[in-house]
């Protein structure tokens, strides 16, 4: 999967739930975004680019989010 | 006319809660007030004689035929225009009454052509009839003198003539056209005996006609007749089925003569349309059975070789092996498929069933992923359901009507002549939308707001009406208290009345001015009943769900939830857009939009279906499309979609459809799809099979096979088939069984079966316990998700921008006489009005590129250019232009880009920068395609 087009989706994601004020609701909107709409291959890519690219070009509010719930959103493979 | 086997009452009905008794020839008849007498007289079992009177028209009281004697009163009143009066005594028939009924139809058949036997209404007319009723035996006036037996045949129009020789001037066609449609083309010329029925100064074709058919249907002579008929004659049976164009699910009668359609006309009884049509559902059915339909299975190793016709088996055989040769090589997610909006909902629930059971998977994705996927996103955050409040019978209590993003006199006609008439009975207008499009100002119809926004600035303009109702105090507090969680309230109240969200605020971003907004606001929170219809306008943008959040922000802050007259109505694009969602299309959803991660759900169709459900949602269309490229996924069913000219960017889909090693079409037509399948299997029209559709009211109502399917199988057999190759037999003799299946699991359906759906026509869902008829109106006590959540809908400007390299924003959508992709209706006669997709553009654009209208253009974007010719028209403001996506060379979607909602990947169709300049060739890219389908053309079998 395209990781740049994979960081424009979940930085749009992000977009929007940064609008929240309240941190915690905010993180828990970007992941449980991605966890419910994600494929599992984009999320697997999604993270190698966070492990390998240090997330270059991902939101700040992304990056925390993925940090914060990688175990639930990283696929059981 | 109505059809033959339809009983017509001479005038509508009437509502009221008091009711009126009298006597109609010696019966007691107790019938609403305002009913005439005449509908009394039908109620009581009488047929009083009637030629300008049927009742989908207010009476009129011309033809003088429907006279009556009323105790009491001098004279013989016309039964239709008199209203029932308690304690009335009325005499339909008596000597005096016959003779003057005879006179009179002895001066219209005086002026008629005595040519009944070789006429096409031969057998179904009323002038024929009532001449029968009246006891005509003599004509005592010659032809001699001044007559209308000298006229031209109007025949310009593709699918009916209009022969004035046969008229008799009862103003039935004007009438319709007027209260029905809505659209006053036809006028009555002259007067006296020169009266005669005229389209305007010119022919049916080139006047404001939109042949939606009321005309032809009110007809009681052969003066306006289908060509259908004169061509075949008069039908011998009828079939109620569901028509297969737009999301407003229109009820038709198709007449039959053995197994070929004669005509279709709608049904008086049908619950969405109530005995109205458009141009194509009434007139363009004839794709059904054009020669270019496919008959055979095809199949072939690469899209470089010839098609070979094989047999069903073979084809299925061939097909469920490399399916599971790719799963071997390349995972079992490597493969997936996409339902179709066009198929029942049977057949969509069979499609998602086999990728779920027999793929092993979730990636199943449907149309609605490129229209709708943020209204269900959208709607299910806010109200708790992922569908429109209300019916369409709601908007008869609309005291005031938004339209935002929808042009519902071209895509959704038969609503719209339904909510133009409630405008013209005084309902207040409001629209939004970057053109003028039609319902801004015609015929007793004007806006009284058009907030003409800069293309992608919904979210902004939403978020500033709300924050002008807050901000003078015009919310319904009482109602939010009640029915809405607050601390969410809260937070969104303090957000929405920031100072950037104010209307002054976001009027550079807008383009709108700032007062405008407010007495829009105003208007939308105090004029009553308020109800917002949106289209793909509000969807398909970058801030798609966001948009749809902020309008049930709206609806919810102002009340107008939960009632008739209000409501949250999306105006869904495809006749069952709705019914694939419902039935479980979406990767992350299964039947009913439950969750796949929901372990109980997935336990509930593992029992049922004796398979394990994977928890993890699958790929969406574009996904896989990156999957394609990506080398990961390598499979697709696809039944009855057009991806390769439907989804944007079309250089990208292209691109995965031809990295795919199995690609299996189900369509009627080779569409521009299948030109890069492996597998081609015929699919089966809305005639030849039996089913549901669920239209955007959430109506669930049969389709009837009315003939064999051209190829042998309807398509959900196609599908059980295809499952049973993969090692998966499914078990159903009959759709019913499929639907029962879908009952049976999914909590909004328990209640529907085809004996139901029988009994009452049709049904809107949620059908259970709580609802044993149906649900059409939803929220009323509490919303579906308990509390209503407004949520925070941060404007966001689209990435999209203009530069001075892209100064226009091209924005796309389709128009009345063609339907999506176009491959319904551009095997139809509908080309007769849009023969091409064209550019429009403001003339100050063309001025500044010295484009003349009919020119070629060039539209370049980021993503590619083609070519169209231009159409100079004021309906665009300066720096926008339009398109239709109707014809694949027009390559509409070369230049859209891959810029999708945040929430769903719906793409944004409606914001794309380009530039136009004058050109005197095709494109790069329409010379490609045009090679490219030519090739493929040529190896099918000739």
């Amino acid at each position: 999967m395209d990781p740049n087009k994979l960081v424009r989706m979940a930085n749009d994601i992000a977009t929007f739930f940064d609008a929240d004020t309240d941190r915690a609701a905010r993180l828990a909107g970007i992941s449980g975004h991605i966890k419910r709409f994600w494929d599992p291959r984009m999320r697997l890519a999604l993270f190698r680019h966070l492990d390998q690219d240090a997330g270059a070009g991902l939101k700040d509010s992304v990056i925390e989010a993925l940090t914060v719930d990688r175990d639930s959103l990283l696929p059981k493979l | 006319m109505y059809s033959n086997k339809e009983p017509d009452a001479g005038t509508p009905v009437r509502v009221s809660d008091k009711l009126v008794s009298l006597q109609i020839d010696g019966v007691e008849v107790t019938v609403p007030a305002g009913t005439s007498v005449m509908r009394a007289a039908f109620d009581a079992g009488v047929r009083v004689p009637k030629l300008c009177a049927t009742d989908h028209l207010e009476a009129f009281g011309s033809c003088r035929l429907c006279l009556v004697e009323i105790e009491g009163r001098r004279g013989f009143p016309a039964s239709c225009t008199t209203p029932a009066e308690a304690g009335m005594k009325v005499t339909t028939q008596s000597d005096k009454l016959a003779k003057l009924r005879r006179n009179t139809m002895e001066l219209y058949i005086s002026d008629h052509p005595l040519d009944c036997l070789t006429c096409p209404a031969n057998g179904n007319c009323e002038l024929q009839d009532m001449a029968g009723v009246v006891g005509l035996r003599e004509v005592r006036y010659g032809t001699e003198g001044e007559n209308h037996l000298v006229g031209t045949k109007d025949t310009s129009n593709p699918y009916f003539s209009f022969d004035p020789t046969k008229c008799i001037v009862c103003s039935r066609c004007v009438r319709a056209c007027e209260e029905v449609q809505g659209t006053f083309a036809l006028t009555v010329d002259g007067r006296g005996f020169q009266s005669k029925i005229a389209p305007g100064p010119t022919d049916f074709l080139d006047s404001e006609c939109v042949s939606c058919g009321a005309c032809v249907q009110a007809c009681p002579t052969a003066t306006l007749m289908e060509k259908s008929i004169t061509d075949l004659g008069q039908p011998d049976h009828s079939v109620v089925t569901t028509c297969a164009y737009c999301g407003v699910g229109c009820s038709f009668r198709a007449e039959m003569k053995g197994s070929q359609v004669v005509r279709m006309v709608p049904n008086k009884n049908g619950q969405a349309n109530h005995g109205h049509s458009c141009v194509k559902g009434r007139f363009a059915w004839g794709y059904a059975t054009h020669p270019d339909r496919l008959k055979h299975p095809m199949i072939r190793a690469k899209i470089t070789d010839p098609w070979r016709v094989v047999s069903w088996e073979e084809a299925l055989t061939y097909a469920a092996s490399e399916f599971r040769r790719i799963q071997e090589k390349h995972g079992r997610g490597s493969i997936g498929g996409i339902t179709s909006s066009r198929c029942s909902n049977e057949e969509t629930y069979l499609v998602q069933k086999l990728v779920r059971a027999a793929f092993g998977n979730n990636n199943v994705d449907t149309c609605a992923r490129v229209c709708h996927s943020p209204t269900g996103y959208g709607l299910k955050a806010t109200l708790g359901e992922s569908a429109g409040t209300q019916n369409f019978d709601s908007v008869d209590a609309a005291d005031v009507v938004v339209v935002i993003g929808a042009n519902p006199t071209d895509a959704h006609p038969v609503f719209a002549s339904r909510m133009k008439r409630r405008l013209r009975e005084g309902a207040r207008l409001i629209v939004i939308d970057p053109r003028r499009i039609d319902l801004v100002r015609q015929p007793h119809v004007e806006a009284e707001f058009h907030l003409a926004l800069r293309p992608g600035t919904n979210a902004a303009i939403l978020n500033a009406l709300a924050h002008v109702i807050v901000e003078e105090g015009l919310a319904r507090e009482d109602y939010i208290r009640e029915r809405c969680d607050l601390p969410e309230f809260e937070k969104w109240k303090r957000f929405i009345l920031e100072p950037k969200n104010s209307p002054e605020a976001l009027q550079e971003a807008t383009g709108v001015p700032a007062d405008q907004v407010r007495g829009a606001a105003r208007l939308y929170a105090t004029g009553g009943n308020a109800a917002i219809y949106y289209g793909l306008g509000v969807t398909e943008h970058s801030q798609g769900s966001t948009t749809v959040m902020a309008i049930a922000n709206l609806a919810m802050l102002t009340g107008n939830v939960g009632r008739p007259g209000v409501g949250v109505n999306p105006l869904r694009g495809q006749n069952n857009v709705q019914g694939s969602c419902d039935m479980g299309s979406f990767p992350h959803e299964l039947p009913g939009y439950r969750h796949v991660s929901d372990l109980a759900v997935r336990e509930l169709f593992s029992t049922t279906w004796g398979v394990p459900i994977d928890p993890e949602p699958g790929l969406r269309i574009p996904n896989m499309f990156d999957a394609a490229i990506d080398g990961s996924f390598k499979g697709l069913y696809v039944q009855g979609e057009d991806i390769a000219q439907s989804d944007p960017d079309t250089q990208h889909v292209t691109r995965a459809l031809s990295s795919m090693e199995c690609l299996v079409v189900q369509d009627i037509f080779l569409n521009e799809t299948a030109k890069f399948a492996h597998v081609l299997l015929p699919g089966s029209s809305f005639l030849e099979k039996d089913g549901t559709f669920t239209n955007a009211e959430r109506r669930i109502s049969r389709v009837r096979k009315v003939m064999p399917p051209l190829a042998g199988y309807a398509d959900w057999q196609v599908t059980v088939e295809l499952s049973k190759a993969l090692g998966y037999p499914m078990h159903y003799e009959h759709p019913s069984q499929i639907m029962d299946e879908i009952a049976a699991l999914t909590p909004t359906f328990t209640g529907v079966s085809y004996e139901r759906l029988e009994r009452l026509g049709s049904i809107q869902w949620p059908c259970n316990a709580k609802a044993p008829e149906g649900t059409p109106i939803m929220h009323v006590d509490a919303f579906v998700r308990g509390k209503g959540r407004f949520v925070v809908t941060e404007y966001v400007p689209t990435p999209e921008r203009t530069s001075r390299k892209f100064p226009l924003i091209l924005t796309t959508g389709r128009i009345l006489s063609q339907y999506n992709v176009g491959a319904q209706t551009r095997r139809t006669q509908n080309g007769a009005w849009h023969d091409a997709d064209r550019l429009e553009l403001h003339p100050q654009d063309a001025e500044n590129r010295g484009i003349r209208d009919g020119d070629w253009v060039s539209i370049r974007s980021r993503a590619g250019e083609t070519a169209l010719r231009a159409k100079i028209t004021e309906r665009m403001q300066p720096g926008i232009v339009y398109t239709t996506f109707h014809h694949p060379d027009s390559g509409a979607n070369v230049v859209t880009t891959d810029n999708s909602d945040w929430a769903t990947n719906c793409p944004e169709y409606k914001v794309t920068a380009v530039q136009v300049t004058p050109t005197t060739k095709p494109s790069d890219w329409q010379e490609d395609f045009q090679r490219f389908s030519d090739t493929q053309i040529a190896l099918m079998p000739q």
